[in-house]
């Protein structure tokens, strides 16, 4: 049954900016994100965790944003594919996908991206198979994953050689 | 027609005009839409997979506040109109139709029945769980056998064997159609062979698995007017299907399409757009629907599961000599398998003088299938190259050498009839010979497939028009939804034309109130026909820029020639200078008005495309468990005109066809219910299940095109069935028939063949 329920006031921090939202509690965050924050950037494949397409970062861990409560987000910090870029920079991450055509339609770029940034910031120099595994839990039923791994590598290999 | 070979742009590598957006979040996918005031649709869908719609009580969910609009099958009358493909055949409407929204019976598990839009989604599904159907429910008809049993459930009573039927195939029938080719005298051909090998086939259904979802918004105004945003292959056939489907008028009816978020065929019938569309014109409100995967999976066109006997003949020297096949496929609840093509493209690859191939299509309660990727040919090819590996392997014979020794040539006939134009299998074939793949050692346990395969691809109607702006670029609309960076390709071809670089050509996806009629992003037609419309539009334009080049030069069209990018007199010791492309724009309103160039093109049938792939399995002996551990594709593009893209065509196919080969498979139960319907289940490859998938891109360069270009799409999902499954066969000795080979039914095999070693091959005669 439908029964009326008062909405959920969430406190939170969305790619470095303060936002408040009302939501459901059975709301997700991959819900609130789009349909009440606006941010549609992130994607919606399959609402079970199974896809990656609503990869976000929440206080910086990686998660399918569908299976997280927006309520959870009371008081923590968001990062959604709208705020990988900084300054009007993409991150490597991001220009190496474009370099390397590492997407066809597009739909699971978010996902993979934001999920790629989050590999390197953990191990900012992984071999294939870390990265394979890594993002083992992103669908890409496009590419094959070759271009994409090979765009995520050299965006290691890129950050590694600014930072030395 | 000559084809050029010299080029400035084409085959560079540019990034992708629409890149930014999809890097950043910004590109809008089908669900990413709204509008203000917008109501959201929920589908009550069948329980049962074959039942008859006694009644529908609607009075409940009508009741619940909020609910706005319900709608069901009695609220749309049948159809009996079609819409035509080109020269390609019709789709059914009256089958579409009910196929969206059921009118007497729910022919499979998640047939929609009824519709509800609401303020919002919750309300839309609750009040769709209130609405009361009284079904009769029926037995239902889940596999082939069943499907052609005497006593069968028939799904249509209507139903007659249409195509050339078997004197038996009268009365109530769920064989829908079939067809048959022949060449030669087959009996005659299998006398003379001195090896014959004879295997059964079967493959389940497959989903085409992209990973967005389907999703619509309508708005129907008081005016009559309509404006549908979906997210759509096939703009054009949206907006004809629905004024068939629902009795309106298509001048009426705007689609917009979004950005695509994957297709691979399954985004060319609609499914909830006429759904939104009743529901819009009934609340007067804008609809929203948005299917979830669950639904994804149950309701819309998976690909055909079938049933394939197949028999080849082979001399002692390896040349083929007669092959004759059956071949059974599930369309689903609805006619319209690709039992047709799957027959053309079975024996496409060789040069056969003598064979007899019969195909079906027959109906069944499982979801309407719909176009997957080169649709037919894969199974089709998993039989037919697993057979040749199998006399490869008797005979001892390389089994490059052995496809090269037969493989169909420029003027041989194809088996379906014609003869072929310069295609390039030989060409494919001796590069897969050549790559380092072939040679390379392999380990333990490990095993080596190679198969190759054919696809006809596609021409139809395009229209393309190319502007040039006051500031020296240009712009080029069409109305192709871009399915993988087709824009770029597009801009590329702009650039060739008129001599300016691809980052000022902007591409642009119009809606069909925008674009000239453009036939669907399917077919590998789009870099072909669309690009043909394309490129001569941009060279309409580069003729209207000359002889304005002429005119403020005052000199006759013929003095004037344009070369690289700009105006030249052809006037002896003439000391003018070329005028640019952009010094002509930016003088256009003063010289005589804007320039637009125009193209609209019927293109003939592409040239065909072949592809080889090489598979290297690695077999786990105590699980059943394999990976793909070292992966080639080599493919005629006839012309590459952005071969990032090329290659991630070849490479995404080559991925779908791998997943096809392992793991993935529709499971229903006893009921007809789907047991996988989400990514958990019905296991898609990941990452980490590939290794990189090597591209080698051949050019056979295509006479009916300005550039060369063959259609790349499709033709890549064709050869991984039997490339992975005669891996499969070389590491284990076991020769699978049956798809998918996950390994539960590879450890069954290999535990059988340990308790009876004399059984070593479970392949025929």
């Amino acid at each position: 049954m439908v029964t009326e329920v008062s909405r959920i006031h969430v406190d939170t921090t969305i790619n470095s900016e303060p936002v408040e939202f009302l939501c459901d509690g059975s709301q997700s965050l991959l819900s609130a994100l789009r349909d009440e924050v606006g941010l549609t950037g992130t994607k919606e494949g399959c609402s079970t965790g199974d896809c990656g397409a609503c990869s976000i970062l929440l206080d910086g861990r990686l998660v399918p944003s569908c299976l997280v409560l927006a309520a959870e987000a009371q008081g923590r910090s968001v990062t959604t594919i709208e705020g990988i870029a900084q300054d009007g920079h993409l991150h490597p991450v991001q220009q190496q996908f474009l370099q390397h055509a590492a997407l066809q339609c597009g739909i699971c770029t978010p996902g993979f991206i934001v999920a790629a940034k989050a590999l390197l910031d953990a191990i900012p120099n992984p071999t294939e198979t870390e990265a394979r595994y890594w993002l083992a839990g992103n669908l890409c039923r496009c590419t094959g994953y070759d271009k994409i791994i090979r765009a995520v590598m050299d965006a290691a290999a890129e950050t590694q050689k600014a930072t030395v | 027609m000559s084809t050029r070979h010299q080029f400035e742009y084409v085959g560079t590598r540019p990034i992708r005009h629409d890149g930014m957006d999809k890097v950043t979040g910004r590109a809008a996918f089908g669900a990413d839409f709204s509008l203000p005031g917008m109501l959201y649709g929920a589908v009550l869908r069948s329980p049962h997979a074959h039942a008859r719609i006694v009644s529908i009580d609607t009075t409940a969910a009508e009741a619940l506040p909020g609910v706005k609009a319900v709608v069901t099958g009695r609220d749309i009358a049948k159809t009996n109109k079609k819409v035509y493909l080109g020269g390609e055949g019709a789709l059914d409407l009256a089958d579409m139709g009910d196929n969206a929204l059921a009118h007497e019976k729910a022919l499979y598990h998640g047939h929609a029945i009824a519709a509800v839009a609401a303020s919002s989604l919750e309300i839309a599904q609750e009040a769709a769980r209130l609405i009361r159907v009284d079904f009769e429910v029926l037995e239902p008809a889940m596999t082939l056998e069943r499907a052609l049993a005497k006593d069968a459930p028939i799904l249509h009573p209507e139903m007659t064997t249409g195509g050339k039927p078997l004197e038996h195939m009268t009365g109530p029938t769920n064989i829908a159609a079939r067809m048959e080719i022949k060449r030669g005298d087959v009996e005659a051909g299998f006398a003379e062979a001195d090896l014959v090998v004879e295997h059964e086939f079967r493959t389940p259904m497959v989903h085409q698995g992209y990973i967005e979802p389907h999703a619509t918004v309508a708005r129907a105004g008081a005016d009559g007017r309509i404006v549908v945003w979906t997210t759509t292959q096939a703009p054009f056939l949206v907006r004809d299907a629905c004024a068939g489907i629902l009795h309106l008028d298509a001048a009426n009816i705007r689609v917009i399409p979004s950005e695509i978020g994957g297709g691979f065929g399954g985004k060319i019938p609609v499914y909830l757009e006429p759904l939104a569309i009743v529901l819009s014109k009934k609340s007067g409100r804008p609809v929203k629907m948005v299917m979830d995967r669950d639904e994804v999976f149950r309701a819309t066109g998976p690909t055909s599961g079938c049933h394939i006997t197949m028999k080849l003949g082979a001399k002692r020297d390896g040349t083929l000599v007669a092959a004759s096949a059956s071949m059974w496929y599930e369309a689903g609840a609805y006619k319209g398998s690709p039992f047709g093509a799957a027959a053309m493209c079975a024996l496409a690859c060789y040069n056969i003088p003598n064979f007899f191939v019969e195909s079906h299509d027959v109906v069944l309660n499982k979801p309407k299938v719909a176009a997957y990727r080169a649709p037919g040919s894969p199974m089709a090819t998993f039989a037919t190259e697993s057979l040749v590996d199998e006399i490869a392997r008797r005979l001892k014979i390389d089994p490059i050498e052995l496809r090269l020794k037969n493989a169909v040539a420029s003027g041989d006939h194809a088996p379906y009839g014609p003869k072929y134009g310069p295609i390039g299998l030989k060409q494919v074939l001796e590069a897969a010979q050549a790559h380092p793949h072939w040679s390379a050692p392999l380990k333990p346990n490990q095993g080596r497939g190679v198969a190759c395969g054919f696809w006809f691809n596609a021409g139809m109607n395009s229209s393309a028009t190319v502007s040039v702006d006051s500031d020296g670029s240009a712009t080029v609309v069409t109305g192709n939804p871009d399915i993988g960076g087709m824009r770029a390709a597009q801009a590329l071809m702009v650039s060739e034309e008129l001599g300016i670089p691809v980052e000022r050509v902007r591409p642009v996806v119009a809606d069909t109130d925008t674009a000239g009629y453009t036939d669907l992003t399917a077919g590998s037609r789009v870099c072909y026909a669309t690009g043909m419309a394309v490129i001569n539009a941009a060279e309409d334009a580069r003729e209207q820029l000359r002889l304005r080049a002429a005119k403020v030069w005052k000199l006759e069209p013929d003095q004037v020639v344009w070369e690289h990018g700009e105006a030249r007199s052809l006037i002896a010791g003439d000391d003018r200078q070329p005028m640019t492309l952009a010094t002509i724009a930016s003088t256009l309103a003063k010289t005589g008005g804007p320039i637009i160039g125009r193209a609209s093109v019927n293109a003939p049938m592409a040239g065909p495309a072949f592809s080889a792939n090489i598979c290297d399995l690695e077999v786990d002996p105590d699980t059943g468990c394999s990976k793909v551990v070292r992966y080639t594709t080599v493919q005629d593009a006839g012309r590459a005109v952005h071969p990032s893209f090329v290659e991630g065509q070849m490479q995404g196919g080559a991925s779908q066809g791998i997943g096809w080969a392992l793991n993935e498979e529709y499971v229903f139960n006893a009921k007809g219910a789907m047991e996988n319907a989400g990514f958990l289940d019905y296991r898609m490859p990941v990452a980490s299940d590939l290794p990189m998938i090597d591209t080698v891109i051949v050019e056979v360069a295509n006479p009916s095109h300005p550039y060369g270009v063959r259609g790349v799409g499709e033709v890549p999902i064709v050869p991984p069935l039997a490339a992975v499954a005669n891996a499969m066969r070389g590491a284990t000795g076991v020769r699978f028939g049956q798809l998918p080979m996950s390994p539960p039914r590879v450890l069954a095999e290999l535990e059988a063949r340990k308790e009876e070693p004399a059984v070593a091959l479970s392949s025929g005669s």
